[in-house]
C-alpha cells in the first residue's frame, strides 16, 4: 500500500501534468499516475498550434493566458522547454462562403479579447508570402505561435520531479474505491483528493465514480514533410478550420486542421485515412504552392475529446467531495497548462484566476434527455 | 476491380507468390519498387546492360520468366505509400478488403484493392554506428552489391569490405573481378562462429561451394582477412581516408560496411499485426503460423521481410504463402509442401544467426557518434532521454527526434532501441517497435496531388465558435 498522497491525478497529458504541477508546487503531496507515458497521447501528438483563430471565443481569455505560459515555459516549468515561437497567424477565406464566416468568426473573437483584424488577400500576402493568390479575405492575429508538441512529456517531467509529485507511469487505474483508493497493478495508491485527467477517456474514468459523462472522440490526422527551404512564417489556417499549417525551424511543414482517421477509446488511433490524408494535403497545397514540392514523410493520429456543448469539463464533480475533473477543451493544448493551473488553485481552496467549467451542466443536459 | 491476391515486393518470394497464385487462377498483381522484378540478390540487369549470367542471374531469369507467364499483373517501377482497408476500419466494422494507394511508374496515382495481401517486402542493411560511418566514401556491404552487380562500378579503388554475414565475402570477390583491390575484409565473425555454421550450410553445398570459391579468390589476392574484429571508426579529411581496425590503420577511399539485415516490417506494423522480437531473424518480425499468415486475417508474410533466411529460401516461402491465401479465399490449388523449403531454411538460418544484432557492438558505440543521422541524434541524447525517463521507442522519438527524419528510423530504430534497451537493462523486446504510419515512403506531394478544384475537396462542417 501506497502511502496516502494529498491529491491524486488520474491522467499525464498536460491537463493532467500541469495540474499535479501546480498542486504540488502549492504544498499538496501528489501522485500523478498514466497508464502509459508522460504525454504521449493528444498531449504529445498535437499539432502544437497556439492560436486564437481556432480557440472557441469563451476560452479567448483562458487561451491569451496559456499562450504567455507556452513561450515562457521554461521559467516555470524548471527550464522544461517545448520550444515555443511566436509568430503571426491568418486564417484565410477563398470562397464567399468562407468570407462570411470569417467576418463573422473574426468579430466574435475579437468581442471575446483576441486581436484579430481583417485584411485583404495583398495585404496577408505581405505577411505571408507563401501564401497562394485568391485570398479574398484573412483574419489576422499578431500574437499565434506554435510548439513542437512531442517535446511536452520531457519538458514537464523534471519540473514534476522537482516538484516533489510522484510520477507514476505505466500505472493503469482499473479502478477507484471511497475516497479514494485508486486500484493499480501496483497496488492500491490512496489519496484523500481525486483529479480525473484523462483526455478521452474521461468518460470511462467518471464511470468509475458511477458519472455518466459522454465523452465524444475526435481522431485528428496529422501529416510531416520532410525539411524544407522556408517557405512560410506564419501559423496558417482556413476559415473553415480545417486547416493547420506551420513550418518548424528544422524545416519539417506540420499539416493538420482536424481531418479524421480510424479510431477510437478502446484501440487508440488505428489508420490514417487516405483519402482524408488527401484532402489535408490538397488544402495544404492549395493555400501554400511551394507545399507542392514537399515530400510527405509521416502521417499520425491524435484522440481528442469533445463534450455535448464541446465546452471543457473542468471543475468538481457534483456529488462526490474532493473529486475534480479537467479535460475537454477545445484546442485543449493550446490552454492546457492555464487550464491545470486554475483547477489546481481551485483544488488548493484558492479562488481560481478565472472560472472553472463545472460539468453539472452536461450531466444534467442528459438527465433531461432521458 | 478487387483483386484476389496481391503482392507488395518482387524480390525471389514475392515473384515466386505471385506466380503461384496466378497460375491457380487467382486475380494476382504484383507490385514492386524497381523498374524489374528480382529484389536484391537476384536484381535483373538495366535494360540495355548486358553482363556474364551466373548462378544468382539464372535463378532470377528462372523466376522472372515463371512470372511473366503466370497471368499476374505485373506492376513495376511504382512506390506504394497508402495501406488501408483489411484490419484498419472503425470499430464494430467488419474486415473490408485491403487497398493499396500507389504511384505507377509515369507518376500517375492508382489503387488497388485486394481480398488478400501478401507482403515480400525484404529487408533494410543494419549498420551499427561507429566513429565516421556518415563520412562519404562508407556505404552499405548491399549497396556496393547493387553498385558491383547491376551497374558493373567499384565503390572506389582500394577497399575495405567489413561486417557481418556472407555478403562480405562475395563483395570482396566481386571487387576483386572487377579489378579493384580489397585491402582487408574485417569480419565480425571468428573462426568458430563460421565452423559451427558449416553443418547447417552443408543443407545447401550450392551455397558453400559458392562461399569456398569467394574465400579461395581472396586468398589467392592475398587479401588480409581479419576475423572476430570491427571497424572502430573511419577518418579521413571531409571524405574515407583511413579505416580503424582496433590499432590498426589502414587506407581505403571506400567501406563497404553491413552488420547484416533488418526485416523491413513498416506495412505489418501499419496493419497492426502482432509482431515479436526475434533477434535470430534479424530483429522485429510479425508472427507467422506455419503458413505464412500473420495475425492478421488474410495478410501473409514471406522472404526476409517475415525473417532473414536468405534469397534461396525466399521463393519456397512465397508459395507457401500463396497457397495459405488459395486456401483462405476458397480458391482451389493442388500444391505441396516444398521439399526444398526446410534445407534452404536451415542454410538460411545459420547464416541469419551470424548477422544477427551484436549487442556488444552497440554498447561500444561512442557517445558523440551520430546514431540518427537524418536527425543527428548522438549517443549521448539517447542515454540523456533515457536518463530523463523515456524507455518506449516512441518515447524516445519525441524525447530526441530520433527516426522521426526521412528514413523514419530503418536505419537507426534498432540501434536506438538497443540503446534504450541497454540503458535500462531490459531486453530489446521491451522497449517496443515504432508505431507504423503512412506513408510506406516519403512520397512527393505534387505526384499524389492530382488535379483538383478547391471547391471539391470535401471540408467538413467547421467546429462551433
Amino acid at each position: 500500500m501506497t502511502a496516502p498522497f494529498d491529491v491524486a491525478v488520474v491522467g499525464a497529458g498536460v491537463m493532467g501534468c500541469s495540474t499535479a504541477l501546480f498542486l504540488a508546487r502549492g504544498g499538496m503531496r501528489v501522485a500523478l499516475l498514466d497508464r502509459g507515458e508522460i504525454c504521449r497521447e493528444a498531449s504529445g501528438v498535437n499539432a502544437g498550434t497556439l492560436t486564437m483563430q481556432m480557440t472557441r471565443a469563451a476560452l479567448i481569455p483562458y487561451a491569451l493566458r496559456a499562450h504567455e505560459m507556452w513561450l515562457t515555459m521554461p521559467r516555470w516549468c524548471a527550464g522544461g522547454d517545448v520550444l515555443a515561437t511566436a509568430c503571426p497567424g491568418l486564417s484565410v477565406a477563398f470562397t464567399d462562403g468562407e468570407v462570411a464566416l470569417l467576418e463573422d468568426r473574426a468579430r466574435i473573437r475579437r468581442a471575446a479579447g483576441a486581436p484579430i483584424d481583417l485584411i485583404d488577400g495583398r495585404a496577408a500576402q505581405a505577411i505571408e508570402p507563401g501564401l497562394a493568390d485568391g485570398v479574398k479575405l484573412a483574419g489576422h492575429c499578431p500574437i499565434d505561435g506554435f510548439t513542437s508538441a512531442y517535446l511536452t512529456g520531457r519538458a514537464f517531467r523534471p519540473a514534476l520531479l522537482e516538484a516533489g509529485v510522484t510520477l507514476m507511469e505505466s500505472t493503469p487505474v482499473r479502478g477507484v474505491d471511497g475516497r479514494f483508493t485508486l486500484d493499480t497493478p501496483a497496488g492500491a495508491v490512496r489519496a484523500t483528493r481525486l483529479v480525473l485527467a484523462g483526455g478521452v477517456w474521461l468518460e470511462d474514468m467518471a464511470a468509475w465514480l458511477g458519472v455518466p459523462l459522454p465523452i465524444k472522440v475526435l481522431v485528428n490526422q496529422l501529416v510531416v514533410t520532410e525539411r524544407m527551404p522556408p517557405r512560410m512564417r506564419t501559423v496558417l489556417g482556413v476559415a473553415s478550420g480545417l486547416l493547420s499549417l506551420k513550418q518548424y525551424a528544422n524545416g519539417t511543414v506540420l499539416i493538420g486542421g482536424g481531418w479524421q482517421g480510424i479510431g477510437d477509446r478502446a484501440r487508440g488511433g488505428i489508420a490514417v485515412r487516405p483519402e482524408n490524408f488527401l484532402g489535408n494535403v490538397r488544402l495544404a497545397a492549395h493555400t501554400v504552392p511551394a507545399l507542392r514540392q514537399a515530400r510527405v514523410v509521416r502521417s499520425w493520429l491524435g484522440l481528442e475529446a469533445e463534450t455535448a456543448d464541446a465546452l471543457p469539463a473542468i471543475g468538481p464533480i457534483p456529488g462526490i467531495e474532493d473529486a475534480w475533473i479537467i479535460g475537454s477543451v477545445h484546442s485543449g493544448y493550446t490552454s492546457g497548462p492555464f487550464m491545470g493551473k486554475i483547477l489546481a488553485q481551485a483544488v488548493l481552496g484558492r479562488a481560481p484566476e478565472l472560472p472553472l467549467f463545472p460539468i453539472d451542466r452536461l450531466l444534467d443536459a442528459r438527465s433531461n434527455a432521458a | 476491380m478487387t483483386h484476389d491476391v496481391a503482392v507488395l515486393g518482387g524480390g525471389p518470394a514475392g515473384m515466386a507468390a505471385a506466380t503461384e497464385a496466378a497460375s491457380h487462377g487467382a486475380r494476382t498483381v504484383l507490385l514492386e519498387e524497381s523498374p524489374l522484378p528480382g529484389g536484391q540478390v537476384y536484381r535483373a540487369l538495366p535494360p540495355g546492360y548486358a553482363g556474364p549470367a551466373d548462378a544468382d542471374r539464372r535463378a532470377g531469369d528462372a523466376l522472372r520468366a515463371a512470372l511473366a507467364a503466370s497471368g499476374a499483373d505485373l506492376r513495376t517501377g511504382c512506390r506504394v505509400w497508402g495501406l488501408g482497408g483489411g484490419p484498419l476500419v472503425p470499430q464494430g466494422a467488419a474486415a473490408a478488403p485491403f487497398t493499396l494507394s500507389a504511384l505507377g511508374h509515369d507518376g500517375v496515382p492508382f489503387t488497388i484493392t485486394t481480398r488478400a495481401l501478401v507482403l515480400c517486402t525484404g529487408t533494410h542493411e543494419r549498420i551499427i554506428p561507429f566513429p565516421g560511418w556518415t563520412l562519404p566514401g562508407v556505404i552499405g556491404l548491399a549497396a556496393a552489391t547493387i553498385l558491383l552487380k547491376v551497374q558493373g562500378v567499384l565503390p572506389g579503388r582500394r577497399i575495405v569490405v567489413a561486417g557481418a554475414g556472407p555478403l562480405l565475402y562475395a563483395v570482396a570477390a566481386k571487387v576483386l573481378a572487377g579489378g579493384g583491390q580489397v585491402a582487408a575484409v574485417v569480419d565480425a565473425a571468428t573462426h568458430g562462429e563460421w565452423l559451427r555454421a558449416l553443418p547447417a550450410l552443408a543443407a545447401r553445398p550450392d551455397l558453400l561451394a559458392q562461399g569456398a570459391a569467394w574465400r579461395t579468390r581472396l586468398l589467392a589476392a592475398g587479401v588480409p582477412v581479419i576475423h572476430g574484429a570491427h571497424v572502430t571508426a573511419a577518418d579521413g579529411d571531409g571524405v574515407l581516408g583511413r579505416v580503424r581496425v582496433g590499432d590498426r590503420a589502414i587506407d581505403a577511399d571506400a567501406l563497404c560496411i553491413g552488420h547484416g539485415l533488418v526485416p523491413a516490417t513498416e506495412a505489418t506494423r501499419t496493419y497492426r499485426a502482432r509482431h515479436e522480437h526475434r533477434p535470430q531473424d534479424g530483429g522485429w518480425v510479425p508472427v507467422l503460423d506455419g503458413r505464412q499468415r500473420t495475425s492478421v486475417p488474410l495478410l501473409y508474410a514471406a522472404g526476409d521481410g517475415a525473417g532473414v533466411r536468405g534469397a534461396a529460401a525466399a521463393p519456397a516461402a512465397g508459395r507457401v504463402a500463396a497457397r495459405a491465401a488459395l486456401d483462405d479465399l476458397g480458391l482451389a490449388h493442388a500444391g505441396s509442401q516444398d521439399a526444398a523449403l526446410d534445407r534452404a531454411r536451415r542454410a538460411g538460418a545459420a547464416m541469419a544467426r551470424m548477422m544477427a544484432l551484436r549487442p556488444a557492438m552497440v554498447e561500444a558505440i561512442p557517445p558523440e557518434t551520430i546514431v540518427c543521422r537524418c536527425e543527428g541524434v548522438t549517443r549521448a541524447a539517447i542515454d540523456a532521454a533515457a536518463a530523463d525517463g523515456a524507455v518506449t521507442i516512441n518515447q524516445l522519438k519525441h524525447f530526441t527526434r530520433c527516426g522521426m527524419g526521412p528514413c523514419q528510423g530503418r536505419m537507426c530504430g534498432e540501434a536506438a532501441g538497443a540503446l534504450l534497451a541497454a540503458a535500462h537493462g531490459v531486453p530489446i523486446g521491451a522497449v517496443g517497435f515504432a508505431t507504423g504510419r503512412i506513408p510506406l515512403r516519403p512520397v512527393p506531394m505534387e505526384a499524389i496531388l492530382g488535379a483538383f478544384d478547391y471547391a471539391d475537396i470535401p471540408v467538413p462542417a467547421a467546429a462551433p465558435i
